[in-house]
């Protein structure tokens, strides 16, 4: 990922876009649906939902 | 009347909140249930429940865990729903999820596997977004954060990592985006183009590109910035980025602006960046007043505007003629307007529009000047309604998801006799309700003859999964007056309002 | 935390630059300084004898009546409830021991040296299948058996391994996970490679052909042989990479029958615990989960090293033998436990994930960020003692150990 054609955000427009979808599955298809590549987390609550165990967790550079 | 409640908590079972509202409208709907609810038990969950009267007397709930709450008349009734919600929750997932064996549980994961991703759209309950954000800027990756209910101090520190990083952070509360024709979030089926949108209105940014690509241009891609961007707080980095990278991008000639007007300072700094730009660009600060612009920009103040100024002043809708239909609409001698929208900036577009045609207006979202619903009496002023402001949002699915949401303000419209219109919007696209047409048809089939007059908008394209022509077909058949754009429906409400105080 | 990630960096390559040999077999008393007289080793994080459950009592009459501390099993039980015997874990001394984990001074256990940090880590002889000690079993053909192996085997396999001049591990690992062992419940593959390699080396040392014969054939007809061996082999890789300050990387997991415990480098010896899971699984005809004792034994230190239900692709048979799923559901587990460890290890690949590295260095904050707990491969012992296997499965690491470790991390480097 380094950048010899200017910052990242600049390429985004330029590259095809790989998406993962944290969330409303619904996306997943509609993606995939315009070919688009898309892997789907099964996402639960960071740290069971738990809080400060999450706020901790970013803390420790998760 | 005998009122039973009762709840079931499964611990560290998670599923999503589109499912689970699938689940408890189908609960609600069952024989003898007031109320039903299957929400996971975060704190701000368990508060909507313990006010919905939901929660049985010493429930304990957590955010990892499913409560299940059915307030029923009987006890019979309200142990046969609970049943019932704990039999869909457990039977066999449909083969889509079987198909897909395996599935990370993290996004470090997902990129280990796959390093050719470069975006992630975020979509999780706000409270656990702005973690997933940094997760996902940590390892090198854009971010599209459709959540919303996140803070401004999160919001900031997220986009400042991002700039730092070379990265676009879209978001929190970025309804749509169009990245080389990758539809994120809600977003439409639009043709390509060498027109790119930088918005931060997702209702807004849709609007606009339909009309462009329904009027024969294109799109080269829409970028979102999250409704805060151009807040003093933030500072408009976003914006200010995306401004660079459709400068260099060789699809794009022509950028659209669309926001709410920002804070002077941002604005100040937005549009020196435009001045320094090799493309041209189409400003649209909805309702704002003309304000001061280099040479390569132009100016609109309502969303249809700002299309016919990006296709070089090709007419929107150039065959509608509001007065025309106006005039054969029967005279019913009231006067109200009222509006009810799924789309935050088309209710802010009608607040405009109305408001220039000299109409005395109210919203729940109301754009400066305009009189904020339910803190004075808005006796005689037209009510113009953002059903997706959070008010109504919460735990609940967006009208553009779920037009349900509509339903019971709209009945009531339908019966009020002080009005002689009732302005709607439909938005199509991909992550809309599969046909929002037939959801509103239903509603309105039984109104009285003498029921206000319906006018509607569809914003979407015939590529659309809804397709836009069947949709308008639908409501027509229903009676409904449809215009061009969302901007032509005012002014066919204005015109008819007018016509029949004549 | 660029601390943190440093310091991961640094565990991970010690355990990855390990480089274990089986050097020898030698009585544990000559091994052990402190290895006393009424001393017993056990099994996962410490543990009281009020607290100890059945198996684990039951092989503790058995070791006292072995050791000749009382005459017979009653006695025995009387001696260990009465506090007339001392109870250590075997992590405490260099040593790891499967199921109940029994460790006296005369057995004789296996040497794994870690060439590359010079230090040394041991484990009892597999005793085979059916009535074991490691089960809980202590009738007197156990005891038989576990003397056979002092006075007999372990003497003579000592005697070849330290003629071959040590045998290289790492290299029969990489070859079994080719040949469907996870080197936790399925161990076929690499008891049979340590059997080519040893067995020229036992025939050259051997003075009578008898003893021979036997100890070949007590090698050959186990299948679980090289799981002791590779469990040694497991604690000599991650001792090295313990004590590292700031690292979150798990370095022990074990479980007594009553409490799982881990440990975790940057927080040294230190056991966080939490009561220990029943492994869900398959039972052996006659028996069911009202039989199975909670989960046992120090052998997920082969987990920690990335085998066992870590490295489940490799032996897709053994996920439907311990009811974990059909076998092409296999890659899953590994999957899955690669969301949870910082690296993959290069050297033991499976083919069937296109020669993917084992998952390799479990990190605690992965582990308590997704809720993706730790997956051992475990047998299930009866818990009454003496009766012994009932069946084999797989058993979850209980998150609570890993938060605790969180947050116990998080006091040390000054993190609220």
């Amino acid at each position: 990922m380094t950048d010899q054609d200017g910052p990242q955000y600049q390429q985004l427009l330029a590259r095809k876009v790989e998406v993962v979808n944290v969330g409303l599955e619904g996306f997943v298809k509609d993606l995939r649906d315009c070919g688009i590549d898309v892997v789907h987390v099964d996402w639960k609550p960071s740290a069971g939902g738990d809080p400060q165990m999450a706020a901790l967790l970013a803390k420790l550079g998760v | 009347m005998n009122v039973v409640v009762l709840n079931e908590v499964r611990k560290g079972f998670y599923l999503d909140s589109v499912a689970l509202m699938r689940l408890s409208r189908e609960v609600a709907g069952s024989p003898g249930v007031i109320e039903a609810a299957l929400m996971m038990g975060t704190p701000s969950n368990a508060a909507i429940m313990r006010n919905a009267g939901l929660l049985e007397e010493g429930t304990a709930v957590k955010g990892n865990d499913l409560v299940i709450a059915v307030k029923a008349e009987s006890e019979t009734a309200a142990r046969e729903a609970l049943d019932n919600a704990i039999k869909s929750l457990d039977k066999p997932k449909s083969q889509g999820e079987a198909q897909s064996a395996w599935r990370p549980h993290s996004i470090a994961a997902a990129v280990k596997n796959r390093p050719e991703i470069n975006l992630a759209l975020i979509s999780v309950p706000g409270e656990f977004a702005a973690a997933e954000a940094r997760k996902a800027l940590n390892r090198g990756l854009h971010v599209l954060m459709f959540s919303d209910n996140v803070s401004l101090e999160d919001e900031l520190s997220l986009k400042q990592q991002a700039r730092a990083a070379g990265l676009l952070m879209m978001g929190p509360d970025c309804g749509t985006a169009v990245i080389g024709g990758a539809p994120l979030a809600f977003a439409n089926k639009l043709m390509r183009g060498r027109i790119g949108i930088v918005g931060a209105s997702g209702t807004g940014t849709q609007e606009v590109s339909c009309l462009i690509s329904e009027a024969g241009a294109g799109i080269s891609h829409a970028i979102g910035v999250g409704g805060r961007d151009l807040k003093k707080d933030i500072g408009g980095i976003t914006t200010l980025m995306a401004i660079d990278a459709f400068d260099s991008d060789p699809e794009t000639d022509h950028v659209v602006l669309i926001s709410k007007p920002p804070h002077p300072d941002v604005a100040k700094s937005v549009l020196q960046r435009i001045g320094k730009s090799k493309k041209s660009f189409t400003v649209c600060f909805i309702g704002a007043s003309e304000v001061e612009l280099p040479p390569n920009a132009r100016f609109s103040p309502t969303l249809k505007g700002a299309a016919e100024l990006a296709l070089g002043h090709q007419k929107i809708g150039a065959g509608f003629d509001a007065n025309a239909v106006a005039s054969r609409i029967p005279r019913n001698g009231r006067g109200g307007i009222e509006g009810l929208f799924a789309g935050g900036t088309l209710c802010a577009e009608a607040q405009v529009i109305l408001a220039a045609a000299g109409r005395k207006v109210a919203s729940n979202a109301a754009i400066p000047g305009v009189l904020k619903l339910g803190v004075e009496p808005n006796d005689g002023r037209d009510r113009l309604i953002d059903l997706g402001d959070d008010e109504y949002t919460r735990g609940r699915p967006h009208p553009m998801i779920d037009p349900s949401v509509r339903d019971e303000a709209l009945r009531a419209a339908l019966k009020n006799r002080d009005l002689s219109v009732v302005l709607l919007d439909l938005v199509l696209g991909y992550g809309a309700h599969a046909d929002p047409a037939e959801h509103l048809t239903r509603i309105v089939a039984d109104r009285g003859r003498d029921a206000p007059a319906l006018i509607a908008s569809v914003v979407g394209t015939e590529q659309d999964p809804q397709g836009r022509s069947a949709q308008v077909r639908k409501l027509e058949q229903a009676g409904i007056l449809v215009a061009p754009s969302n901007a032509q429906a005012c002014e066919l409400a204005v015109a008819i309002v007018q016509n029949a105080g004549r | 935390m660029k601390l943190i990630e440093d310091a991961n960096q640094q565990a991970l390559e010690r355990i990855l630059e390990g480089e274990p040999r089986l050097i020898d077999i030698v009585p544990a008393r000559e091994l052990i300084p402190g290895l006393r007289e009424r001393m017993i080793l056990h099994a996962g994080p410490p543990i009281s004898w009020n607290r100890m459950c059945g198996p684990m009592r039951g092989a503790v009459a058995g070791a006292i009546v072995f050791e000749g501390w009382a005459q017979d099993l009653p006695t025995a039980t009387k001696l260990a409830a009465g506090g007339e015997i001392e109870f250590h874990p075997n992590h405490h001394f260099g040593a790891v021991g499967p199921m109940t984990g029994m460790t006296t001074m005369s057995m004789p256990l296996f040497v794994v040296e870690n060439a590359r940090f010079g230090n040394r880590a041991y484990c009892a002889i597999n005793e085979g299948l059916g009535k074991v000690m490691r089960f809980g079993g202590n009738d007197a053909s156990v005891l038989k058996r576990l003397a056979w192996l002092r006075d007999v085997f372990g003497p003579t396999l000592g005697k070849a391994i330290r003629a071959a001049g040590g045998i290289d591990l790492k290299s029969i690992v990489a070859r079994g996970l080719s040949m469907g062992d996870e080197l936790h419940q399925r161990n076929l593959a690499c008891s049979s490679v340590f059997l080519r390699e040893i067995a020229p080396w036992m025939a050259r040392t051997s003075t009578d052909n008898a003893v021979l014969a036997e100890c070949l054939a007590f090698i050959g007809q186990n299948d679980q042989f090289f799981l002791n061996i590779a469990m040694a082999m497991g604690k000599a890789i991650t001792d090295p990479a313990n004590g590292i300050r700031g690292s979150t990387i798990v370095t022990a997991m074990c479980r007594n029958g009553t409490d799982f415990g881990i440990r975790v480098s940057g927080l040294g010896e230190q056991w966080f615990t939490a009561p220990v899971e029943m492994p869900e699984g398959l039972y052996f005809a006659g028996y069911s989960e009202k039989d199975a004792n909670p989960d046992m034994g120090d052998s997920a230190i082969v987990e920690t090293i990335g085998l066992g239900g870590f490295a489940m692709a490799a032996a897709p048979a053994v996920a439907g033998f311990v009811g974990a799923g059909a076998p092409s559901e296999a890659g899953n587990f590994t999957r899955s436990m690669g969301e949870i460890t910082a690296a993959q290890n290069p050297e033991w690949t499976i083919a069937a994930m296109d020669f993917a590295g084992v998952p390799t260095g479990i990190d605690i904050r992965l582990v308590v960020d997704s809720g993706v707990v730790p997956v051992i491969n475990t047998g299930i012992a009866h818990r009454e003692p003496g009766i012994g296997q009932v069946g084999a499965g797989v058993v979850k690491a209980p998150l609570a150990c890993f938060q605790q470790a969180i947050v116990a991390i998080a006091k040390d480097l000054g993190v609220s």
